[in-house]
């Protein structure tokens, strides 16, 4: 009973599990890894392998075309950066004026921390040590006040 | 905090505030629309070149297009036959093709039959020369290089933009100049 149980159940297993193929990339493939790292000029933040305007379908038609010319991923990538601008690129690149892009987080993170431990150390002091108050400088009717209420209490 | 601190973080924030400040005025300023047209050489799809400064005393009309663009294919007939009756009479017609695939932008040339010099714009130089927003529009240059306005949209019969007769009218004008 056991054995037959056990016969059945390795055969539904193997029948339900697909073979495993080695995967070699095709020329769409290749295409959609290229156009995921451009973006269409015409339709801002959109990447240009989930991009559905005829202008985008052309350039994907462009980067295949290339492809099958032979051209490096890098080579189509810098035809297309020549050929529409760095807008076409997800981040400028690290260099002239674009370095601002990169420089200001690292230096508003930076900022953020020294004013937040300045911000921490000035909230510690003044807890752990309460400013005394002179009785003296304050106003009399107050200090009257004050001890007819201790008085009660 | 110390004071040095303080001073660093608020010219910080004022230099940012004036940086997205300059942004936006550059984004918002209108497209040209008279004064001295900005300069540009352009290549064409064979390869030959023009020049703009090197257009004086014709009229020139420059025309941004791209063969993604509807409202580009309504105008593309009409400029292509203006550009015939006109081009004895001293006047030049410029195609500067925006951010486009060359295939489709020869395949539309094709298309439409257009004789007149059409380029692609790299890097869309000339379209922020012109401070161009969109795709068509059209400029006018006088001949003595100056902008005499523009068409913002296609220009067509019933165009809210410009209709074909109000750009022939424009040739003509500029023409007696």
């Amino acid at each position: 009973m056991w054995t037959r149980l056990v016969i059945v159940l390795i055969t539904l297993v193997t029948l339900t599990t697909s073979p495993v193929h080695a995967q070699t990339p095709t020329l769409d493939d290749q295409v959609n890894r290229i156009a995921k790292t451009l973006y269409c000029p015409v339709c801002p933040n959109t990447p240009l392998d989930v991009c559905n305007t005829q202008a985008c379908a052309d350039w994907r038609n462009d980067i295949k075309r290339m492809l099958l010319e032979g051209k490096s991923e890098q080579e189509i990538r810098d035809y297309f950066v020549a050929r529409y601008g760095f807008q076409v690129l997800g981040a400028p690149p690290a260099e002239g004026f674009n370095w601002l892009a990169y420089l200001l987080p690292v230096l508003g993170l930076i900022l953020g921390v020294v004013v937040a431990w300045f911000s921490v150390r000035a909230w510690l002091t003044h807890r752990a040590s309460p400013t005394p108050v002179d009785a003296a400088t304050l106003p009399r009717e107050y200090v009257e006040r004050l001890e007819k209420e201790l008085k009660e209490w | 905090m110390p004071r040095w601190i303080q001073v660093v973080i608020f010219v910080l924030i004022i230099g940012l505030i004036a940086l997205f400040a300059f942004g936006l005025r550059a984004r918002g300023e209108p497209q040209i629309a008279s004064g001295p047209a900005p300069d540009f050489t352009l290549t064409s799809f064979e390869g030959q070149k023009i020049r703009l400064s090197e257009l004086r005393g014709k009229v020139v009309v420059i025309n941004f297009w791209a063969s993604w663009c509807e409202p580009c294919r309504d105008e593309a007939a009409f400029l292509e036959q203006a550009w015939r009756q006109y081009k004895d009479r001293g006047v030049v017609f410029i195609g500067v093709n925006y951010v486009d695939s060359e295939t489709s932008a020869r395949a539309y040339l094709k298309e439409f039959g257009i004789t007149y010099f059409n380029g692609p714009d790299i890097g869309s130089e000339i379209y922020q020369r012109f401070r161009a927003k969109g795709v068509p529009e059209t400029y006018f240059i006088g001949k003595d290089g100056n902008v005499y306005g523009n068409a913002i949209g296609p220009i067509t019969r019933t165009s809210t933009s410009m209709t074909e007769r109000a750009f022939l009218q424009k040739l003509e004008e500029l023409l007696a100049r």
